[in-house]
């Protein structure tokens, strides 16, 4: 092999090589980092929500009447809803999940004041909560529909009878399974709930929340004056059911404002937008940034073959194959992308361990580094090809010009 | 003999076209990926209101639960109850204070053919606009009278006053909330607070709220908060009443104090105040009440996002790297003319020559890249606009101003200058000799 060669002219003529290997070195760091981001949020963005995400869409109901009786106002729509052609269910409730605004308590094991407490998102519905979600039950009951009632402005109790979600049970049970059936927790230090059924999964209305798999049923219907109907419509009716509704709900009683009309999907969109943000951003830096450096190069190998006419004349005419030229000046690349690759792979290391310490983003995965390395290589191959090639076309009679 | 230099370092670029493009690109994409980030950056973290933001402080009282702090590691609730806001308020021991927090409100025009519409509302007392020096088209706010006798007056902002009277000075006109009636004293004029500072709970970039009514009035009418509100206590039963005596956080609370002796003194009467609470059984962590100023509050409440962190440590990176692109280019460049370099040496040029020759052609790539990367910083930042286009608040953030614009074309120059440093100490370094006999 004529590495030994090549890397001694290498060192002859340091400064321009150590450069590209430089870049070759802060492109990889950079490279790994993002691509290490760009796994995480992928992964957060692809958390199923538990609902059927397709056919849901919501609408917000804002009285502002002092008179208006919102139970009879909610009760009469339900029925509306539940009636049209293209629905399947509906109810009325506070949040949904990935909306990043909703209700959350704590619930606890013992009852009593300061009391060990785990977080919980709430949403208050009637019996029809788990078909119009289209939530899985996987043990225990739907409530019964003398469970549900309106409630009491002034008072604070809550409803004795709760339906939770597999991520809670575990979390206030921990290896009880669907024994968490029948057990009894506490809300507001000392107000009984019976657990009476438990759903797959049900996401929590906050996305960046630890505890997102978190989810309470509530049999309540609240008198808000700010809330919302929820609506699961036949697959594929959806965008058909919309106008539909809106236009039901607007002209069956004035007394409302009927708002913020939004589908499941554009709830999802939004939700994760810096996520997704983040993600197209970051692809776009790794694309450019790998182009920039090979353009680099590119540049710098063609520099080099320029400089290098009269001695590849004078190897050619030595008796230098035009394969020896390319594999020289392929090989000299390979050797400065194995320095920076290396330098790369410790900068890459070092730069996500600060970036953990100061993001608190995740470790990166180990095969990340050996991948951008092979990246890194093809890429330089690639660039410095081009060059190469018109290398070995230098004739073998530059030798004898003078320039 | 500026000018000369500038004539060949025109040349010089002119002989190597590709090359000189690829350092301008390199300088140019380095520059408009670091400034778009710069740019965001530098709009959320600003200072919403320079001239009185060492002035104006933000009170956290720490209220919370025995067993556990408000937030880890022990931090006070970032609001305050009812309570102790109107406790405040009454001492009045500031030199202005003032309580608010957000709700939503329906207007209902006159007339049968318009419709009612949903607003968001802030509940707020008298100093309000005199603290945060909110500008005012028509009229004024309400002075402390109003908020004692619960009059029912309303500051509209520009756009509702357009939206109900058509832009016309509505000052004494009367409007219908919910029901009831209001007077209008004062219309603003374009408010646009970036950070929304004065509220961090409930959108820290969202517009300010389109109506302002007195503080008094809205509890009266039992208008419940449209923001975060937090518990640490079961609220016993008792409807409004008993969730106003409750321990439940819902309210901003800020003071006015000029210098560092009023907020010492201000610090004091919080604490005495919270000593007093102890003895009624309230305030049972040790005493931890916290007096913020404007951009500290900011700090405390993280309004920079962690991804725009990320996005501008990886930005600069990525100027790093065009950078190390372009000395490399340069330095290519350099050698390649290092005959004409003997040849002037050799001619009796001194290296201080050789060195200002070289220096301004880079300055000319810089500045042609740093043009080139202005423009690119507003296209980063229209697709910056572009991907977050479902959120209104983002096209406050994405927008150049003539600081950054000028940040972009020093940093330019300040970067092919830096990049062009190495090379041309390398130039400077050919001895006249060397490459002569090779002409």
């Amino acid at each position: 092999m004529e590495l030994g060669p090549i890397w001694r002219a290498l060192t002859r003529n340091k400064a321009g090589y150590i450069l590209i290997a430089l870049q070759i070195a802060v492109t990889m760091a950079i490279i790994v980092n993002a691509i290490a981001i760009i796994q995480e949020r992928s992964r957060l963005m692809a958390r199923p929500s538990g609902v059927d995400e397709e056919n849901l869409f919501y609408l917000a109901n804002v009285t502002f009447k002092k008179d208006t009786n919102i139970p009879a106002m909610v009760d009469e729509d339900l029925a509306n809803l539940r009636a049209m052609p293209g629905v399947v269910d509906a109810i009325f409730t506070n949040s949904v999940p990935l909306r990043n605004g909703g209700w959350s308590m704590g619930l606890a094991t013992e009852p009593g004041e300061g009391t060990e407490s785990s977080g919980v998102a709430v949403y208050f519905v009637d019996e029809h909560g788990i078909d119009t979600f289209g939530v899985k039950l996987v043990a225990g009951r739907n409530f019964l529909p003398e469970e549900v009632d309106w409630n009491d402005p002034e008072s604070s109790r809550w409803p004795p009878t709760g339906i939770i979600t597999r991520a809670m049970a575990d979390t206030l049970f921990p290896d009880e399974g669907d024994g968490v059936v029948g057990k009894t927790v506490y809300i507001n230090d000392d107000n009984p709930v019976q657990i009476v059924g438990i759903l797959e999964r049900l996401q929590a209305p906050w996305n960046g929340w630890d505890g997102v798999e978190r989810s309470m049923f509530v049999p309540l219907k609240r008198e808000m004056s700010y809330g919302r109907y929820v609506i699961r419509t036949e697959p594929g009716q959806r965008d058909r059911v919309i106008p539909a509704v809106e236009k039901m709900l607007a002209d069956s009683n004035r007394d409302r404002i009927i708002k913020d009309t939004r589908t499941m999907t554009e709830t999802r969109i939004r939700s994760y937008l810096g996520d997704a943000a983040l993600v197209k951003l970051l692809s776009f830096i790794v694309i450019v940034l790998t182009v920039i450096t090979g353009l680099g190069i590119v540049g710098l190998a063609s520099f080099s073959v320029s400089r290098r006419t009269r001695q590849i004349g004078t190897r050619r005419a030595l008796g230098a194959t035009r394969g020896a030229i390319l594999r020289y000046f392929m090989l000299e690349n390979f050797l400065i992308s194995s320095v920076g690759i290396a330098l790369g792979g410790i900068l890459a290391v070092a730069l996500n361990m600060w970036m953990v310490e100061t993001f608190e983003l995740t470790r990166i995965a180990w095969y990340l580094i050996p991948l951008a390395m092979a990246m890194l290589w093809i890429v330089g191959q690639l660039a410095v090809a081009g060059p190469a090639r018109r290398a070995s076309m230098v004739p073998p009679a530059v030798a004898t010009r003078a320039i | 003999m500026f000018r000369y230099y500038l004539k060949l370092g025109l040349l010089g670029i002119r002989q190597n076209p590709i090359l000189s493009g690829l350092m301008v690109a390199a300088i140019a994409i380095g520059i408009g990926a670091c400034m778009t980030m710069v740019t965001i950056h530098y709009v959320m973290s600003g200072d919403p209101i320079p001239q009185k933001s060492d002035q104006l402080f933000y009170v956290q009282l720490d209220s919370w639960s025995p067993t556990e702090p408000a937030d880890e590691p022990n931090e006070p609730p970032d609001q305050v109850t009812y309570l102790d806001a109107t406790a405040l308020l009454k001492a009045g021991n500031a030199r202005r204070q003032v309580v608010s927090y957000r709700s939503g409100r329906v207007i209902e025009p006159a007339g049968q053919e318009s419709r009612p519409f949903e607003i968001d509302a802030r509940s707020t007392t008298s100093d309000f606009f005199a603290m945060f020096s909110v500008p005012f088209l028509y009229g004024s706010g309400w002075d402390a009278s109003a908020d004692a006798n619960r009059e029912q007056v309303v500051v509209l902002d520009r756009a509702t006053n357009e939206r109900l009277f058509g832009g016309e000075n509505s000052v004494g006109e009367r409007i219908v909330m919910n029901g009831d009636s209001y007077r209008v004293t004062g219309v603003l004029d374009e408010w646009l607070p970036i950070p929304k500072f004065y509220d961090l709970t409930t959108g820290e970039f969202n517009d300010p709220e389109s109506v302002y009514f007195p503080f008094s009035v809205s509890i009266d009418k039992e208008i419940p908060g449209h923001g975060n509100t937090n518990c640490w206590k079961p609220v016993p039963d008792g409807g409004w009443q008993s969730f106003l005596n409750s321990e439940c956080v819902w309210m901003q609370f800020w003071v006015e104090l000029h210098g560092d002796e009023e907020v010492r003194e201000y610090q004091a009467f919080l604490d005495a105040y919270a000593e007093s609470q102890k003895a009624l059984g309230r305030f049972q962590r040790p005493l931890n009440n916290r007096l913020s100023d404007v951009m500290t509050h900011l700090e405390n409440g993280e309004v920079v996002d962690q991804s725009v962190r990320i996005l501008l440590v990886l930005a600069v990176l990525f100027l790093v790297v065009c950078l190390l692109n372009t000395i490399g280019l340069l330095l290519a460049k350099v050698m390649r003319r290092s005959g004409d370099i003997c040849l002037r040496r050799a001619l009796g040029a001194p290296r201080a020559a050789v060195f200002s020759q070289y220096i301004v052609e880079a300055g000319v790539i810089g500045l042609c890249g740093g043009a080139l990367g202005v423009l690119l910083t507003w296209l980063g930042l229209q697709g910056v606009r572009g991907l977050y286009s479902d959120l209104e608040f983002v096209k406050n953030l994405a927008q150049l101003d003539w600081v950054m614009v000028l940040t972009a074309v020093v940093l330019a120059i300040l970067s092919a200058l830096g990049a062009a440093l190495y090379p041309t100490w390398q130039a400077c370094r050919i001895h006249p000799a060397s490459q002569l006999k090779t002409l």
